[in-house]
């Protein structure tokens, strides 16, 4: 039923055809423009080009080499072209699916209350009403307004299992393209055609809608920058050639300069950029700009909704504690009995901890002996009267007062209330069992915290971000609970308005915030945190609000896409300064070729021994342009991320790409070298 | 080269490192408005000067208001002192007689002058009166330097302000610079200069009877007093052609050791400062550190360097082992020599007491790399540390996203328009350094002034307008620039020194101090520790270095390698 593809492996051979091609259509100087280092590379190509032909017509001797350095600059567009392509090509095939998905799609419009003739959904507009049945895909994005159905949302989401749909509440958005499984459903349209979900993400995979980010913007100005030094430092060569009563070669000048200006960031600077975003989809959460990628990586502090992502959402029980005179194991069997119909979490885990502390198996009872009670609110006890005896469980109050009823109001032992209050003060529910007139000891009740997110926590400390969790438990629950789970803070007794008022105060202090959320009441603070994440099952209001919608409705990513962000910042930055250091292997193979013939003292500075300054200059534009290649996988993958404290990562990359963008080259052009002159290449 | 060798430049370095917290301690005081010892006595001169020139000292100004202020103030004072030169001849206090300054010579000092150059396209004894070199010359010595010690305390306002839409008032920065910093510690200076034997009279000569009998007039003055604020505001325009090699304006070792400290001491004082005003020490010292990273390597390759006989001397039959001694004071020797000539031209001074042009190829290289390097090496009063700020804002930028985060310094983002400006500022010195020196070595005008043949003369251009957009004054001799064309061309590319990277740095100023500030986390990439100090002397090195290095291959790499002197 699914359509949607797998993630298309990194050098899917598909995709590299379709890039190979698109590549050269971008070589188009009206789309290279919008990349200084590469348009001034190909005007550059152009040049060098131009002077090749000129020898060819004139029919001078070293054309040969003119030839083969133009070549090598056009392959250096051509891949920064192409490492562009492959990035986009990724999204482009997902995009196809979704767009198969979005154009089978009719309607059945109603009209006072009656469905219509089906329509093409490409007809509908805001405010329809439209039935669903079973079966059917749902046409537009929109309200569910009446009934209720399970949609599978697999097309989107990936995510088989189908999901409820209900009118009123927060499960009410409905996507179009998903099916309807059962049931029927009016939905009332909320998106316009062109403007649905299912557009925005089709747009967003292709990498149409795609603008530079503030800090894409930056590194550009950066790049332009050194660009421009270069001009000035190759353009005035000439001129100091004369003083030395010589003359520059303007061939191995073009290439020096393309050698220098920053053609291996400026080259995959944008394919790094579609790669965190396509990183992020295939991660299930589609972010609505690429800015919001970045401000992920930036985030200083994570507002986390205490149930579904710090607990799992269910209270446990955790331990027995008798009353005085009573052994655990008959507390425990009291417990069990009186849980043994109650189908709530809580009562389950009430049986399991029996089972587990005694070994007591789940008993069958026959209805005849037993006859159950069930929780009311007004009792707000359950239990089950058998042979004779009453057992019951319940909130603390009510379970003494039933105790008082039967035993002629004697006073309950003090340590029960005790025991009770404690359990309170540690963040847990007290739940009093008894039989008859005697309390035979309490329950202790537990939010449980989620396996492992006490080290996610912790990890997110070391990277220097702070947890807060939202609650709307009172303030010694909520501290029970944060020092369990290890998070930085707390805000008890939370209310949507109280969200939105934290997240002003952490961004007046100068702090990004990450938030996500579900309900409509979340949309006023989805849309003021600086990453807001929506859960795909959330209200419309939600995931207007939000910058990010996740598709898995998982809460827990925050997390990773947090480290997604990071990561794609950490690969801009580590081809950067790969890029700059590289620049010094490229002088001492250029400059001494170019002013040897000058001064042939110079010839010292060819430490690397190149074969001849042909063959150098050559070697280095080899080198320059191939890679480029090789840095894609790096592109697309991002460099690799682990949570550590800044100074650590620090540390790591720049000896990785800063040192190793020192030394790589020196050995990559030597090897080149050998390459070049043994094949007689100049 | 020696163990005593090796001392004095350690101590030194030592030395420096010891000032730099009193002094930065005091300037972060004085430009806070807070008590100093000396505000008492100076406090109500500062109110009486406001209130003369009609200044309200708490109104501050925006960074273009600043910037206009500083603008229109260089024009003026640059018109003023054109006009001093010019009229010399028929003004007071010229018992020498000497006639007004010819007009490209008056243009080219007194840009000189106002940009805290003072490359001196003149013998100082033998062309300025003493109005023009105390009322001209020596005042500007003060507000130029005052100047660029306001450029810095606004930039680093820009970073310890949050929020804010001004970065301080420019006449009261630039007052208190004077009042409270330069003049007090000039004064101290010039009476101790005195007191070691400089001279300091109203007198223009002294008469001597040379060993030969004969009479023999020996040039003196005010020398004291120019001295101590040539150095204290790395001005470096010497009242002797000879500069500090001069016996009268360098009287001995001591003299010679307080005179490289008081250049170092503002300087390296503003690190501390700037860390003081933005709440932590710890990065004014981790720039002081960069600062002395790069001072040291460049002072050792020099001493090295001047350390060896030249390949001419060893080719005569002189031990490889003796000094270059060709050009230097026999009384301070290749040591105290190398150690100036880096002092003065990792600072922005430009005073010399020996010829670096004599210097080996390798020895006279340092101090061009370390004025190429963007005189950040502590650099000049002010313009040094709004230098190296700009450099580290480009080195956060760069390695800042290597922890994946967009890169902040002191909590400041660094975004498009940072890096835009940082840009221009540091595009402005290559400009004017790599056009002009391609512009004259192509051409007659150009050549006419070399001295050498050959890859020394190419780096006598280079040195000149290195140091002229350098904004630091000092010569490496050898060029005659005193055509049309080199006063000229200097003076353009000393103003393009000068205000292409202070304009730019003050609108960076703004920009972050308009912006909000991002408390500190153990994501926050570490920008005071012992990486960041290397990471920023290497993208300062390397800048330069890249920038360069053609014109570096074919000036002292092309001597050097091919082993003769010129």
């Amino acid at each position: 039923m699914s359509e949607k593809t797998k993630p298309a492996s990194l050098f899917d051979a598909a995709i590299l055809r379709a890039a190979a091609r698109d590549a050269f259509a971008k070589l188009s100087p009206l789309s290279m423009w919008r990349n200084p280092v590469m348009f001034a590379t190909e005007l550059v190509a152009l040049y060098v080009t131009v002077l090749f032909a000129r020898d060819v017509l004139a029919g001078d001797g070293d054309m040969g080499f003119a030839g083969q350095i133009a070549l090598w600059l056009w392959a250096t567009v051509w891949f920064a072209a192409f490492a562009e392509a492959v990035a986009e090509g990724r999204g482009k095939a997902q995009a196809a699916s979704l767009r198969r998905a979005r154009s089978e799609l009719t309607a059945r419009r109603m009209v006072d209350g009656k469905p219509q003739a089906p329509i093409a959904a490409s007809d509908l507009k805001i405010d329809d009403l439209l039935e669903v049945v079973a079966g059917e895909l749902i046409p537009a994005d929109g309200e569910v307004v009446e009934g209720v159905a399970t949609v599978d949302e697999s097309a989107i989401t990936g995510e088989s299992a189908p999901v409820i749909r209900e009118a009123g509440g927060d499960r009410s958005a409905v996507t179009a393209g998903t099916r309807v499984l059962s049931d029927r459903i009016v939905v009332r349209v909320t998106a316009a055609q062109g403007a649905t979900f299912l557009d925005r993400m089709i747009a967003l995979v292709e990498g149409a809608s795609r603008k530079k980010t503030p800090n894409e913007i930056a590194l550009s100005v950066l790049l332009a920058g050194l660009s421009l030094i270069f001009v000035m430092a190759v353009a005035t060569v000439p001129a100091f050639a004369v003083y030395a009563e010589g003359q520059a070669s303007v061939v191995a000048l073009a290439a020096l300069f393309v050698a220098l200006i920053p053609t291996t960031i400026g080259g995959l600077l944008s394919a790094i950029g579609i790669a965190g975003m396509d990183r992020l989809v295939r991660f299930n959460v589609l972010a609505t700009s690429g800015r919001a990628v970045e401000a992920a990586g930036d985030v200083d502090v994570l507002l986390l909704d205490k149930t579904g992502t710090i607990t799992l959402g269910d209270r446990q029980a955790v331990a027995f504690i008798p009353a005085p005179g009573v052994s655990e194991h008959d507390l425990a069997d009291a417990a069990q009995l009186a849980s043994l119909s109650d189908e709530t979490p809580e009562g389950r885990s009430i049986v399991v901890l029996a089972k587990e502390r005694f070994g007591m198996r789940g008993r069958e009872m026959a209805p005849t002996h037993a006859r159950f009670v069930p929780f009311t609110a007004q009792t707000r006890m359950s239990g089950v009267d058998v042979d004779g005896a009453s057992i019951r469980k319940g909130a603390v109050d009510s379970v003494l007062a039933f105790v008082r009823a039967r035993n002629g109001g004697a006073n309950v032992p003090a340590e029960v209330r005790r025991a009770a209050e404690g359990i309170a003060r540690e963040g847990g529910t007290p739940l009093a069992v008894a039989r008859d007139g005697q309390v035979l000891g309490v329950v202790h009740l537990k939010d449980v915290v989620k396996g492992g997110v006490k080290e996610r926590f912790a990890e997110l400390r070391r990277m220097g971000i702070r947890t807060v969790m939202i609650t709307g438990d009172n303030a010694l629950t909520a501290a029970a609970i944060a020092a369990e789970a290890g998070v930085d803070d707390f805000l008890s007794e939370a209310r949507p308005e109280d969200k939105l008022a934290l997240i002003r105060k952490e961004q007046g202090e100068g702090r990004l915030v990450a938030m996500c959320g579900d309900g409509t009441n979340d949309a006023p603070a989805l849309a003021q945190a600086d990453v807001g994440v929506a859960m795909q099952t959330g209200t419309p209001a939600a995931r207007e609000a939000g910058n990010m919608v996740d598709l898995d409705s998982d809460p827990t990513k925050l997390i990773e896409i947090v480290s997604i962000g990071k990561q794609l910042l950490m690969t801009r930055g580590s081809l950067t300064t790969f890029s700059i250091a590289n620049d010094v292997a490229k002088y001492f193979a250029i400059i001494p070729a170019l002013f040897v013939v000058l001064y042939p003292g110079l010839g010292a500075l060819n430490i690397m021994g190149l074969a001849s300054p042909e063959s150098a200059i050559l070697s280095a534009i080899i080198f320059n342009a191939i890679i480029i290649p090789l840095l894609i996988p790096l592109a697309l993958r991002g460099v690799t991320w682990r949570a550590a404290p800044a100074e650590q990562l620090l540390a790591r990359n720049l000896s990785i790409y800063g040192v190793g963008g020192l030394i790589a080259p020196f050995i990559g052009i030597k090897l080149i070298d050998v390459l070049v002159s043994s094949f007689h290449l100049v | 080269m020696t163990l005593e060798g090796w001392m004095l430049i350690v101590g030194f370095t030592g030395l420096v490192a010891l000032l730099a917290r009193p002094v930065g301690l005091y300037l972060d005081a004085v430009y806070a408005g807070r008590a100093t010892w000396l505000r008492p006595v100076l406090g109500p001169v500062e109110s009486l000067l406001y209130g003369a020139a009609g200044v309200r000292p708490e109104q501050e100004q925006d960074w273009k208001g600043y910037a206009l202020a500083i603008v229109g103030f260089s024009l003026l004072c640059t018109l003023a002192l054109f006009a001093l030169l010019r009229l010399q001849g028929v003004l007071p206090l010229n018992p020498q007689g000497f006639a007004g300054v010819a007009p490209n010579i008056a243009m080219n000092t007194a840009v000189s002058f106002v940009t805290n150059t003072n490359w001196q396209a003149y013998a100082g004894e033998g062309a300025m009166s003493h109005l023009s070199q105390m009322a001209g010359l020596t005042v500007q010595n003060f507000v130029s330097a005052a100047v660029g010690m306001a450029v810095a305390v606004a930039f680093a306002r820009g970073f310890s302000r949050r929020s804010a839409q001004t970065i301080g008032n420019f006449w009261v920065d630039m007052t208190r610079s004077i009042l409270y910093i330069l003049l007090p510690v000039s004064l101290v200076l010039a009476v101790l200069f005195v007191a070691l034997g400089m001279p300091q009279t109203l007198a223009s000569s002294l008469q001597a009877t040379t060993l030969e009998g004969q009479a023999q007039d020996i040039a003196i003055g005010p020398v004291a007093s120019q001295v101590a604020i040539k150095m204290l505001g790395t001005n470096g325009g010497g009242f002797f052609n000879a500069n500090a090699a001069h016996p009268f304006e360098n009287t001995g070792p001591l003299v010679n050791l307080v005179q490289m400290l008081s250049i170092f001491a503002i300087g390296a004082g503003m690190t501390i400062m700037f860390g003081r005003m933005v709440g932590s020490e710890r990065h004014g010292w981790a720039l002081l550190a960069a600062m002395g990273a790069l001072f040291l390597i460049g002072t050792g390759v020099a001493y090295w360097a001047e350390a060896q006989a030249t390949p001419a001397l060893i080719a005569a039959g002189v031990d490889p082992g003796a000094a270059n001694m060709e050009g230097k004071e026999v009384r301070f020797g290749v040591s105290a020599s190398a150690l100036f000539a880096a002092v003065t031209t990792a600072a922005s001074c430009g005073a010399v007491n020996a010829m670096h042009d004599s210097f080996s190829a390798l020895g006279g290289m340092i101090p061009l790399v370390n004025i190429l390097a963007g005189e950040v090496i502590v650099g000049g009063v002010g313009a040094g540390f709004y230098g190296i700020l700009v450099f580290a804002i480009l080195a956060v930028f760069v390695a800042g996203l290597m922890v994946g985060r967009t890169p902040a310094y002191l909590g400041k983002k660094i975004e498009a328009r940072d890096v835009k400006l940082a840009v221009l500022a540091i595009l402005a010195a290559p400009l004017a350094i790599l056009l002009g020196t391609a512009f004259a070595a192509a051409t007659e005008v150009g050549r006419a002034g070399v001295l050498n043949a050959g890859p020394h003369g190419f780096s006598e251009i280079l040195y000149a307008f290195a140091s002229a957009a350098g904004n630091n004054g000092s010569a490496f001799a050898g060029l005659t620039a005193t055509s049309d064309f080199y006063t000229y061309a200097q003076a353009a590319a000393m103003l393009a020194g000068r205000f292409l990277i202070i304009i730019p740095a003050l609108a960076i100023a703004g920009n972050l101090a308009a912006k909000p500030t991002a408390p500190a986390s153990a994501g926050t990439f570490p920008t005071s520790g012992p990486l960041f100090v290397g990471l920023l002397a290497f993208i300062i090195l390397i800048v330069g270095a890249l920038t360069f290095f053609p014109a570096l291959a074919l000036g002292p790499l092309a001597e050097a390698t091919a082993g003769v002197l010129y």
